[in-house]
């Protein structure tokens, strides 16, 4: 049965991936520091250590009542045997029913007890590795707040979520099943043996004997099949490759006439792919009747010794067949053995990717007196401002420049030029190299960053907003703010404009890939939801051109609505907030080149000149 | 999901030759209890002596044998036999065979076959037992006789010299009696007691029994190996012809899919979504080529082990066939409750999952805007919430899961003590054979796991069949562009002049028009500018000439002809196209740019790459042209992309050039210079442009704008800022008044 299941198991892992071979094909990934990890994990686990242990000696139990069982119901074979031998011959009563009745019996409550300790084993662990689990999600999603932005820059999500499921999956499949599994199969090989020596030390050394032929005849299979398993990983590869680019720039295929092109391409690497794949698939296929051929010949090989020495009457018929099943029972739990320890590879694997991630440096400590109370203007001065993402590239060399509060600093520069840089160094999502940014005269380190990032709000062009209705993404902006407010927030930034045509209105829950509004709409959420949050510094960036021309006009109001008495940092594109700023910063290749108002940085004739001019001056075509 | 079946057919003759393969395996598997339970009942039991029928038996003992049956039957017997003794041709080497030949005749079983056999181990067989019955039994008085006519037999008598003098009439009468003891003990007694007496009678004879059991046992056991590996043949050979029709046939409809995709349109793409193409292509075939597998290999196995199992049970003992039937109901209903509570709690937590992906997704994508808000203690509880309904959900389906191995083994024990109680009773009643009671445990578990086998089967099928219907959803899909029956051809001197007459577009399922009555000459030598906000259908229009989707009213003319008049391929040479995002293939900038045309020469190459505005960041490149480009042209950056994708389309020198919106990520400087060279290569050739900013539309020669799918102005520049509204917004939203003036 647990064959079945295992078997059960790798489909459904196979869903997954590509074209998984068996278990003991995958070789798998391996964690760098085993030891190490197991360590943690078993660290993690010792709050339930009681509980383990009672799952341990239950799983342990379990299987040897199971084990007990071939041998006293070979007793009984026995005695039916030499019973009917008897009357037979005419020598004795017959069979003993009631001797019988009563072994089978002991047999029972033995068989009732082995599922029952087997069962609440089960049911024990699953409710431990629940909890693991759980927890360890939860320290996962922590930990995603608490880590420094830089962090991000070098993961990608999609990294991180696998941490979050596939990993944190793995782990607590290993802890529900293979855990308690090497138990019963460690116990059962041990307790196996011990049965099988007891009935006969000769046909047990018979039956080990068929041990290192099956593992040799495996090797070699194994051997074999992975040449061709990676042969066809890799063809599967270029065919999967080959189908995401063409269905990917589908478009352009058409567009240049390169379908026959493409088919031909295809047809090739499918042709290797199958050639590869039938052959790995035989390969691994063949493993299942090479393990039954050998046990199958273990079994001969027992029958026929067991039945010559049954002759000598060395044994009895009943032995033979306790013997018989024990062999079978034997070979499984070995061959399970091997397979959970490829299991427990891949677990190790998985919690050290875990631990990883629990482990990262996490954001630069508060400071141990944090400011507190101070009155907020939003005043804000940058002294000395040296930065780099990475500290060998120095980017931001020698910023400096005072921002009185209601003023209006654009920022400008070509895609690419790091204009968001200011930005996250002004929220504390990075730390300056050297230098100081004062907020309202106090140094931004000697804030909380919840006490800084209270004064900020943030309208950006990645309009983010969550699976929630549109009220409650408007009130995130802040979380204890009443109804009245968030109404107030949601008409200043004319969001109550259209949010009455939409079926639900306010409570409109936007879809996961949130196409049930406009792009436009979005962004004007965005903006009722930092009006609501109501900072003395906004940052903002302008987007433009994804939205229809009667939602821009919105925008643009709900910004100037946004905008009025605060400090604010914009991202611009558009001219007229650029003219209209009372700073302009202007960005190159990471660092600030230029900073004035529009006419003094027009008169130098610099880099923003020129940028303007290439802008919105345009007569080329004509003139030339 | 059915119509996939059609691509198995050109294997049937192979998948007939598996499932015969599969009835040997069964049969093979199937044999090993019996030759099992031949090497107990025969070998060990019987001591190697499979019939009541002796090979020999000494002229003394064939005469006390043989008063336990009628005349007529002796003289049957006899004349099977032929006496052999000192002065026999034979005597030589039957004595050395049967030592004891030398002290008295012996009866040796003459060679050839005996016609009624069955007949002839009833006689010898009861006699034999009575034989020994009462030779072994004499002192102590044997329940199982008793003399006729209540004759009580003094100590120390001879009974058999005594029985001589009986008569016949009165030794019938004995028989008669012994003849209702066989109806109570059953046939195969009989012949068990009676090898027992050949195996004494043999020891008499001076013959090696322990050889011959061994012999026996040594047979069985190498006929044994035969088998399995004849079982270990077949199943290997069906594992290598299920893994070639498997791969085969995922093969064949891999490469029909991908041809299918290949001509499908944008309709059919958008249809679908990209991505689920993808996954159709590859991941759900492997599947199938795995379902495939597993049909041949176990599906197809599992009622032919099942079926002969119970074929085998039967022959064993009918009676006890309830047992199995209990098994198997019972375990069917324990795997169907599970199953019941299980199934649809699986689907929940896969949703569960989803949306603890979703959230943590959601954290992760708005970082920025989670800490600017303070709101991390707000996602936490909202990945909390998620986290434990998953934990919930999860730990449920879990603990039901593992009450199915507990039970299913307890299911099996108990079935091996109900066989073997039920068949002790049996044994005890002669109803069967102690190695047949073993065999028929084995064949009971054999069924038991053919049924879970099939339970499985039955689970897993459909949710792999999933991916079936997913790919012949593909395969149904009838394009809806197609080429024409008797296709126009472009005349010689083509010029591209474009003509939307009436056009109207609407996406499949939508309710409204995307486009309405477009109305359009775009002339040779000029530029046709289209712009409007997103939505507005501009795309659309402009993919409509490529034919990437077909009207649904209207027409739209190339020199007069309508295009879909002419082939697709004929159509495409035409037209130089260029993507929104610039979609480059994995490769090198060279492969790339020459996708346009194979035989372009290096300059030819150079001087589109100039145009493009290319030439300056590829030569900052190590490698130049024959710099690598990864898949989806991740290694460059957006900008240089759309150079690249226009450079390419400049090399196929087209008479008609479409850019869809492809200078959206150059910079300003770099736009210009772009359309400026642009303008002078191009010459004579038709161009429309989609364009977002009005800086790049602003000259051209005809600026159609496009709101809500309508036109709404014509024109120039200049014009329009007077008489369109729409087109005096967007333009105010990017520039100033002064600006724009």
């Amino acid at each position: 049965m647990s064959e079945n299941n295992n078997k059960d198991r790798k489909m459904q892992q196979n869903h997954g991936g590509p074209m998984g071979g068996p278990g003991v094909m995958h070789g798998g990934e391996k964690a760098k520091n085993f030891t190490g990890t197991v360590k943690k994990l078993v660290q993690y686990m010792k709050k339930y250590q009681v509980l383990i242990l009672i799952v341990f000696l239950f799983a342990a139990a379990g299987a040897v009542f199971s084990i007990i069982g071939p041998k006293i119901l070979g007793n009984v074979t026995t005695e039916v045997f030499e019973g009917i031998m008897n009357k037979v011959r005419g020598t004795g009563e017959g069979i003993n029913f009631e001797s019988i009745a009563k072994t089978m019996m002991f047999l029972l409550g033995l068989y009732v007890l082995s599922a029952l300790f087997t069962y609440i084993q089960g049911w024990i662990m699953s409710g431990v590795s629940a909890k693991i689990t759980y927890k360890f999600r939860r320290e996962i999603s922590e930990k995603i707040n608490r880590l420094p932005l830089k962090y991000f820059d070098k993961t990608s999500q999609g990294d991180v979520l696998s941490r979050v499921t596939n990993d944190v999956d793995t782990i607590s499949r290993t802890l529900n099943q293979s855990l308690t599994q090497i138990i019963t199969s460690i116990t059962t090989v041990v307790g196996v043996m011990i049965m099988m020596f007891s009935i006969s030390w000769q046909l047990t050394l018979i039956a080990l004997l068929i041990l290192p032929v099956s593992t040799g005849l495996i090797a070699v299979v194994v051997k074999a099949s992975q040449k061709y398993f990676k042969k066809q990983q890799s063809y599967l590869g270029k065919v999967n490759g080959h189908v995401e680019e063409m269905y990917g720039g589908h478009i352009v295929v058409k567009a240049f006439n390169g379908e026959e092109d493409s088919i031909r391409t295809f047809d090739k690497f499918n042709d290797e792919l199958y050639d590869s794949a039938w052959k790995s698939q035989f390969l691994s296929g063949m493993m299942h009747p090479i393990m039954m051929f050998v046990g199958n010949l273990g079994y001969v090989l027992i029958t026929i010794m067991g039945g010559w020495f049954a002759v000598r009457s060395m044994i009895t018929v009943g032995d033979i067949q306790a013997f018989i099943q024990y062999v079978r029972s034997f070979t499984q739990p070995i061959a399970q053995i091997a397979n959970i320890m490829n299991v427990f590879q891949q677990t190790a694997a998985a919690a050290e990717r875990v631990f990883e991630f629990l482990e990262e440096d996490e954001e630069i400590a508060e400071v141990t007196n944090p400011i507190k109370g101070v009155q907020h203007e939003g005043h804000v001065e940058f002294k000395n401002v040296r930065f780099g993402y990475d500290p060998e590239k120095i980017i931001i060399k020698n910023f400096s420049c005072e921002v009185e509060k209601g003023h209006n600093i654009a920022i400008v520069g070509p895609t690419g030029a790091g204009k968001t840089t200011i930005v996250k160094l002004l929220m504390r999502f990075y730390d300056v190299n050297s230098g100081q940014i004062l907020l309202d005269g106090h140094d931004i380190k000697d804030f909380t960053r919840y006490d800084l990032r209270e004064n900020f709000g943030m309208v950006l062009q990645d309009t983010w907003l969550y699976n929630g209705s549109i009220w409650d993404n408007i009130k995130y902006g802040r979380l204890n703010a009443t109804d009245e407010e968030v109404l107030a927030a949601a008409r200043a930034a004319h969001v109550d404009s259209f949010v009455h045509a939409l079926p639900d209105g306010y409570n409109l829950v936007l879809n996961e890939e949130q196409t049930n509004i406009s792009q436009g709409q979005k962004q004007l959420v965005t903006i009722a939801r930092a009006i609501l949050a109501d900072p003395k510094v906004l940052i903002l960036d302008e987007a433009t051109s994804s939205v229809d021309t009667r939602t821009e006009v919105q925008i643009q109001r709900a910004m100037n609505n946004l905008m009025k008495n605060r400090t604010s940092f914009v991202i611009a594109h558009r001219l007229s907030t650029i003219r209209d700023a009372d700073l302009i910063l202007v960005m190159n290749e990471g660092d600030i080149v230029e900073q004035g108002n529009h006419e003094e940085l027009l008169e130098k004739g610099g880099f923003y000149a020129d940028l303007y001019k290439s802008q919105f001056e345009e007569d080329f075509v004509e003139t030339e | 999901m059915f119509k996939l079946i059609r691509y198995l057919k050109p294997y049937t003759v192979f998948i007939v030759v598996a499932i015969a393969l599969l009835f040997v395996q069964a049969m093979s598997e199937l044999a090993l209890p019996d030759y099992m339970s031949d090497i107990v009942n025969v070998g060990i039991q019987q001591g190697g002596i499979e019939e009541a029928i002796p090979e020999a038996i000494s002229r003394e003992t064939f005469d006390k044998v043989s008063l336990f049956m009628s005349r007529e039957d002796k003289e049957k017997i006899l004349s099977l036999y032929t006496l052999v003794d000192e002065n026999s041709a034979s005597y030589e080497e039957n004595l050395k065979r049967y030592p004891a030949l030398e002290d008295q005749a012996v009866y040796v079983l003459k060679s050839g076959e005996i016609t009624d056999k069955a007949d002839i181990r009833l006689t010898l067989g009861k006699a034999l037992m009575a034989y020994s019955g009462i030779k072994n039994g004499g002192a102590e008085g044997n329940e199982n006789f008793s003399m006729p006519n209540g004759i009580t037999i003094p100590e120390g008598t001879d009974i058999f010299k005594l029985m001589q003098f009986i008569p016949e009439a009165q030794r019938l009468e004995m028989l008669g009696q012994i003849d209702a003891m066989v109806e109570v003990m059953g046939e195969s007694t009989v012949n068990q007691a009676a090898t027992l007496a050949i195996k004494e009678e043999y020891v008499e004879l001076g013959m090696d029994t322990s050889k011959m059991q061994s012999d026996y046992i040594l047979w069985a056991g190498f006929r044994m190996v035969l088998v399995t590996l004849l079982s270990t043949l077949c199943t290997v050979l069906v594992a290598f012809i299920a893994s070639k029709i498997a791969a085969a046939s995922a093969r064949t409809l891999r490469r029909d899919v991908f041809r299918k995709v290949e001509n499908f349109s944008n309709t059919e793409f958008a249809q679908f979504s990209t991505a689920s193409l993808i996954t159709r292509t590859t991941n759900d075939i492997t599947q199938i080529q795995l379902v495939v597998v597993m049909i041949i290999r176990m599906v197809f196995y599992a009622p032919i082990i099942g079926v002969g199992g119970v074929i085998k049970a039967l022959e064993k003992s009918v009676s006890m066939s309830w047992i199995i039937a209990l098994a198997v109901i019972v375990i069917l209903g324990l795997v169907g409750i599970v199953f019941t509570i299980a199934l649809p709690k699986f689907k929940k937590i896969q949703k569960l999952i989803d949306r603890l992906n979703l959230v943590t997704r959601e954290n992760l994508s708005g970082l920025m805007v989670v800490r600017a808000f303070n709101t991390q203690e707000f996602e936490e509880e909202r990945f909390e919430g998620a986290n434990k309904d998953v934990t919930n959900t999860n730990l449920f389906v879990n603990r039901v899961m593992v009450s199915m191995m507990p039970v299913i083994m307890f299911v099996m024990n108990g079935v091996m003590l109900l066989i073997v109680w039920v068949g002790a009773h049996q044994i005890e009643s002669s109803g069967m054979q102690v190695g047949d009671m073993m065999a028929y445990i084995q064949y009971a578990m054999q069924i038991i796991f053919s049924f879970i086998m099939l339970t499985m089967m039955f689970i897993m099928i459909p949710r792999a069949s999933v991916s079936g219907v997913r790919v012949s959803e593909i395969l149904k899909v009838k394009p809806q562009i197609k080429d024409p029956e008797n296709p126009k051809v472009f005349p010689k001197t083509f010029k591209g002049k474009i003509e939307f007459k009436d056009v109207c577009y609407k996406f499949p399922g939508a309710e409204e028009n995307i486009l309405n009555k477009i109305n359009f000459t775009a002339m040779p030598g000029q530029t046709t500018a289209i712009i409007g906000s997103t939505g507005s259908g501009k795309s659309t229009l402009l993919n409509m000439i490529p034919r990437f989707y077909d009207v649904c009213g209207g027409q739209i003319l190339i020199d007069d002809i309508d295009i879909r008049d002419v082939n697709q391929h004929d159509l495409r040479d035409r037209i130089g196209y260029v993507p929104q995002k610039g979609i480059l293939f994995s490769g090198t900038i060279e492969s790339n740019l020459k996708y346009a045309d194979e035989n372009a020469t290096q300059a030819e190459m150079e001087k589109a790459a100039e145009i493009a505005q290319a030439v300056e960041f590829i030569d900052s490149k190590d490698e130049g042209y024959e710099s690598a480009i990864s898949q989806g042209g991740t290694n460059v950056s957006g900008g240089q992309k759309q150079r690249l994708s226009i450079a390419r389309a400049l090399l196929k020198k087209p008479q008609i050039y479409l850019f869809d919106d492809s200078f959206s990520a150059l910079d300003f400087k770099t736009d210009a210079a772009l359309r400026r060279k642009l303008k002078k290569e191009t010459g004579d050739s038709t161009m429309i442009i989609v364009g977002q900013r009005i800086a790049t539309i602003k000259n051209a020669d005809q600026i159609l704008v496009l709101d809500e799918g309508n036109i709404v102005g014509t024109g120039k520049h200049n014009e329009l800022m007077k008489s369109c509204q729409t087109y005096k917004e967007i333009a105010l939203s990017q520039l100033s008044e002064e600006e724009l003036a």
